[in-house]
């Protein structure tokens, strides 16, 4: 392999791995006197110019993504959904460390950023991943990141636990995921997504179909906990608790938007699996696609997996929130819920690039709207000591402006015009019927726009103490300049990506011009 | 120009949010500037229309997602300035109907307007998609008037409004995805998408979908228990707009959206149960159901706003009515009713709500019974028994002439209907006299009470005489002279009609 190639493809990661290695040194090695902010801000600034350098290097990536040598089966790819969720993971990871400049739940900032900004290349690697190993690689380097991210908290026993929970069942989902890797390999011979795809639907895969399915199953289960799917939703909660604030954002945004590229990337190739070889068609088609109707072959298994994802995890992720009264573990189940939408979308892959676009952008602005709620809730637990419900009675006389943010993000997640959320949901769905506008797809798509109303009402139970339930306790809160002003930037957007879809539609379909 | 209705209602919105608090009086002041100017373009517009016979012009055209054949399309016909017309007015008496909010005013009045400025998005939106999402900025702003401003259980009748409200723009969307998939995903226009040739299996299902979606919120019975539980917790200017204009956007919406787009909905199933053989016969039986319910549940209430909040279901009922008769008199009917019943609800709930609860601090006929408040407070009874007049139905205002032209469609269309719907309006004069009896000129002995000191009641103050003097004038000015009106709304439904309604 051409090392060159390598490093060009993978400059963002290694810009990110330096700028780790940097914070360390200069948080380690010049300002052990310096107080405790500054070392924050020094450490959260040199994470973010990180970030913007890795993103100014992500356009120098070779189009075409990285070959294995002598076979022309990608590993990383190019361009299109890598490119667009590589930038998307970048820009929110400097948002979730902006948020770390008022946090206080921990001495080892230096060691926080860098581990942050060294899950976020696993994060790039899974962008890009098109190689069963390199996605096991990317998924291990960002997990592993998350659980030590969970743990920072140092001090408090909850932030410990849900640690412990998250890494237990990390680790067991990574153990399904990778013993079906293996039976995939095994049946097809290969690695790489696209000839998995495509050997599926040959006679190898047709008589060994049972092991195919139970494969399929584990590989689902694995990826289904990264995304926090129901019914593998179970460390969700708990996590989303227990980590502190700016942890839990980065797990709940780049972490999704990362898992759900990967998922992309699975849907085109499962699309895609004629490309590329225009001459056979008609031969593999004529004689080894679906010998039987019983055999599923990879797409419908796949697709019919998805399904049950998804209508299970709308429904238990909306009707647990309901009853939660913490508004962590209700934003953890409303997470669920927002995966449920989104696996809909994959469900129902398009062979054009409009499924990908709706995803990504759904995927995007849901992962900026809950980096700015958790930047909200972060601020009042340390107001309050609590993020229970009744810790934001009264936030609007309190704190106008954070309380502004929180109106606006939370009837974005909830869906209300005309802010993003609800923009991403019908940009979703419609692609969805695009696909298929009757039967199962219809119902589904009913469900979800159903299981939205649903999720008003426990949107609404926070909004009514910050809005409408008299204070208990009406000191002001103050909250630190550069956290609010994150905060309302995120707000604005929300705003004005709703107000103008077409102008992040448009940004992402740029990236699929060639397909 | 009708455009600026909208901009200038949410730039107040934004304006009210931004005022610095404890200054009431700007932010009220500001308020009804926003609201008057709402209300002179809509005249302004009104009266632009006039020339050339109220026919459909387009006020904006851009393209607003491109890729996905989403315009940002407002345009107007005789139907649209009506309502609009009526928007105006509604949020001018409001606004004087508010005139004692002391809490948090500025927030009230941002909320306030931006319920107004989705309300003239609504009805001037000639794109699905854009009808939808002022359609649900209309929601939330209502949630927050009512639990926060509110009286009487305002959590839950908050609550339940806002539920009610979007389960039925849930089904709303379900609707419009899938007529927006069916059709093959090109555009989102409701002429489009009436023009698509839908196929009839989809109408069947998509138009009872969005109909009733629609109709929850026009208080379609058995779908209406939100109405009255809405109207009584809610604050006055809020019941005025919610029973105003707000009920007035689902049964829009039944006719622009859910009657127009799917007008093969409304075809013979082909076969016949019980005498209802269409969904088209389904629904004006659940209008003259919610028409004698309503009067009926109206005859027993104890609580003064409980009566005119089901009285409210009862009119609406009428609108319903007058939509499925699917011809020209008792659709226009329905359109005229739909102006009518916002200025006589809007009158009713103000003059409950602001001018005799305000003072008493009861809305409990028993208690009002013992205050005599005929004597006491002269100008309540007289304006109540003049808008008590109008919702009756007497000859002289609006709710006479619109009544009576969906009676007269509904007999065209099958004569039953008229029967049982008639029933409702005997029923109608008697809740209404039996409220103004016991509430303004009751016999029973006065409370002993009643004359000590800081029992007086504060003199009417000259906001709520303006208010009163503008919706009883727009009453009664339609009454003496309904064509103002129906010069818009005739051509317009004459027009929809043609378009294949039918």
């Amino acid at each position: 392999m051409n090392y060159l190639e390598l490093f060009r493809a993978t400059l963002p990661e290694t810009a990110l791995e330096i700028a780790a290695l940097l914070v360390l040194v200069v948080d380690l090695g010049f300002l052990r006197k310096a107080a405790l902010t500054v070392r924050a801000g020094t450490a959260a600034l040199l994470g973010v110019a990180g970030c913007a350098a890795a993103l100014w290097m992500v356009p120098m990536e070779p189009l075409g993504g990285l070959s294995y040598p002598g076979t022309g089966e990608l590993l990383l790819a190019g361009g299109g959904t890598a490119t667009a969720a590589q930038i998307g993971i970048l820009a929110l990871t400097a948002l979730t460390l902006l948020l770390l400049i008022e946090a206080v739940f921990t001495r080892h900032v230096g060691e926080y950023v860098a581990v942050v900004l060294m899950a976020a290349a696993g994060g790039l690697l899974i962008a890009a991943a098109q190689d069963l190993l390199v996605i096991f690689i990317g998924l291990e380097l960002l997990s592993l990141g998350l659980y030590i991210l969970t743990a920072f908290a140092k001090k408090s026993g909850a932030s410990a636990e849900a640690a412990m929970k998250y890494y237990l069942f990390g680790g067991m989902s990574a153990a399904f995921l990778l013993f079906g890797f293996s039976y995939l390999y095994g049946i097809t011979g290969t690695t790489n997504l696209h000839q998995i795809v495509l050997a599926l639907y040959g006679w190898n895969a047709y008589h060994a179909a049972p092991l195919l399915y139970a494969a399929l199953v584990m590989v689902a289960a694995g990826l289904g906990f990264k995304v926090a799917a129901a019914p593998f939703h179970l460390w969700v909660a708990d996590t989303y608790e227990g980590a502190p604030a700016p942890a839990a954002a980065f797990i709940a945004s780049v972490s999704k938007v990362a898992s759900f590229a990967l998922l992309i990337s699975i849907g085109t190739a499962a699309v895609h699996l004629f490309d590329g070889m225009p001459g056979k068609v008609e031969v593999v088609a004529g004689i080894h696609l679906n010998p039987q109707p019983v055999y599923l072959g990879f797409r419908n298994a796949w697709s019919e997996l998805l399904v049950v994802l998804a209508a299970v995890s709308m429904v238990v992720g909306n009707l647990a929130a309901l009853a939660q009264v913490n508004v962590r573990r209700l934003l953890a189940y409303s997470a669920v819920a927002h995966a449920g939408y989104i696996l809909l979308g994959l469900a129902f892959f398009s062979y054009s690039s409009r499924s990908a676009e709706t995803i990504l952008y759904y995927v995007l602005t849901y992962g900026l709207t809950t980096i700015g709620a958790f930047g909200v809730v972060g601020v009042v637990e340390r107001a309050t000591g609590s993020s229970r419900l009744d810790a934001f009675l009264g936030l609007h006389k309190r704190s106008p402006l954070l309380a502004v943010v929180l109106l606006v993000l939370f009837l974005s997640l909830a869906g209300i015009p005309p802010l993003v959320g609800f923009w991403a949901k019908f940009n979703l769905f419609a692609a969805v019927l695009g696909v298929q506008n009757t039967g199962v797809a219809l119902v589904l798509v009913a469900l979800a726009v159903a299981m939205s109303a649903v999720s008003l009402y426990y949107y609404l139970q926070v909004l009514k103490r910050v809005y409408v339930l008299p204070a208990v306790d009406e000191t002001a809160i103050t909250v630190h300049p550069t956290t609010l002003t994150v905060l309302l930037l995120i707000a604005v957007a929300v705003v004005l990506l709703g107000c103008f879809p077409a102008l992040l539609q448009g940004w992402i379909a740029g990236f699929y011009g060639g397909m | 120009m009708l455009a600026w209705t909208i901009y200038l209602s949410f730039a107040g919105a934004l304006l009210q949010a931004l005022l610095p608090k404890g200054r009431p009086a700007l932010s009220r002041w500001l308020a009804l500037a926003v609201a008057l100017s709402g209300l002179a373009l809509a005249v302004l517009g009104f009266a632009a229309g006039m020339p050339n016979h109220f026919a459909r012009f387009t006020i904006v055209d851009a393209p607003w997602v491109p890729s996905m054949g989403i315009h940002y399309l407002l345009a107007a016909d005789g139907i649209s300035l009506v309502l609009v017309l009526l928007t105006g007015l509604a949020a001018v008496a409001g606004v004087l109907f508010s005139w004692n909010i002391e809490a948090r005013t500025n927030q009230f009045f941002a909320f306030y307007l931006a319920l107004i400025g989705g309300v003239y998005g609504v009805f001037l939106s000639f794109d699905l998609f854009l009808l939808f999402v002022f359609y649900e900025i209309a929601i939330v702003p209502k949630y927050f008037l009512i639990a926060i401003w509110g009286s009487t259980r305002r959590e839950y009748g908050a609550m339940k409004l806002a539920l009610y409200s979007f389960v039925g723009s849930a089904m709303v969307l379900i609707g419009l995805l899938a007529a927006y998939a069916a059709s093959g995903s090109r555009s989102t226009g409701l002429v489009d998408l009436a023009h698509a040739g839908l196929p009839v299996s989809f109408q069947m299902w998509a138009f009872p979908l969005v109909f009733i979606g629609f109709g929850i919120l026009a208080g379609m019975w058995p779908f209406h228990t939100w109405a009255p539980t809405g109207h009584v917790a809610a604050p006055t200017a809020a019941s005025m707009l919610l029973a105003g204009v707000v009920m007035k956007l689902g049964a829009y919406g039944c006719l622009r959206v859910a009657m127009s787009v799917f007008p093969h909905g409304m075809d013979p199933w082909g076969l016949t149960l019980l005498g209802i053989g269409s969904w088209r016969d389904v629904f004006a039986l659940l209008a003259v159901i919610g028409i004698v319910y309503g009067a009926l549940v109206a005859l027993a209430q104890t609580d003064f706003k409980f009566v005119i909040g089901y009285s409210s279901v009862s009119h609406m009922g009428f609108v319903l009515l007058g939509l499925m008769t699917l011809n020209q008199i008792g659709m226009t009917g329905a359109v005229l009713q739909m102006f009518s019943h916002g200025i006589i609800a809007g009158l009713l709930f103000a003059i409950v709500g602001r001018i005799v609860y305000e003072r008493t601090h009861t809305r409990q006929l028993a208690e009002l019974e013992t205050m005599h408040l005929s004597k006491r407070l002269p100008f309540a009874a007289w304006a109540f028994v003049i808008a008590g007049m109008a919702s009756m139905g007497l000859p002289g205002f609006s709710g006479f002439i619109a009544e009576l032209q969906v009676l007269v469609g509904a007999w065209i269309a099958k004569p039953w209907w008229t029967i049982v719907a008639g029933v409702g309006i005997v029923v109608g004069v008697a809740y209404t006299w039996r409220a103004m009896q016991k509430a303004f000129f009751s016999d029973a002995p006065p409370s002993p009470h009643l004359h000590e000191p800081g029992h007086e009641l504060a003199a009417i103050t000259w906001p709520e005489m303006a208010g009163v003097a503008l919706l009883g004038a727009a009453t009664l000015a339609v009454g003496l002279y309904p064509r103002v009106l129906l010069d818009a709304i005739e051509p317009a439904v004459r027009a929809l009609l043609a378009g294949g309604l039918q």
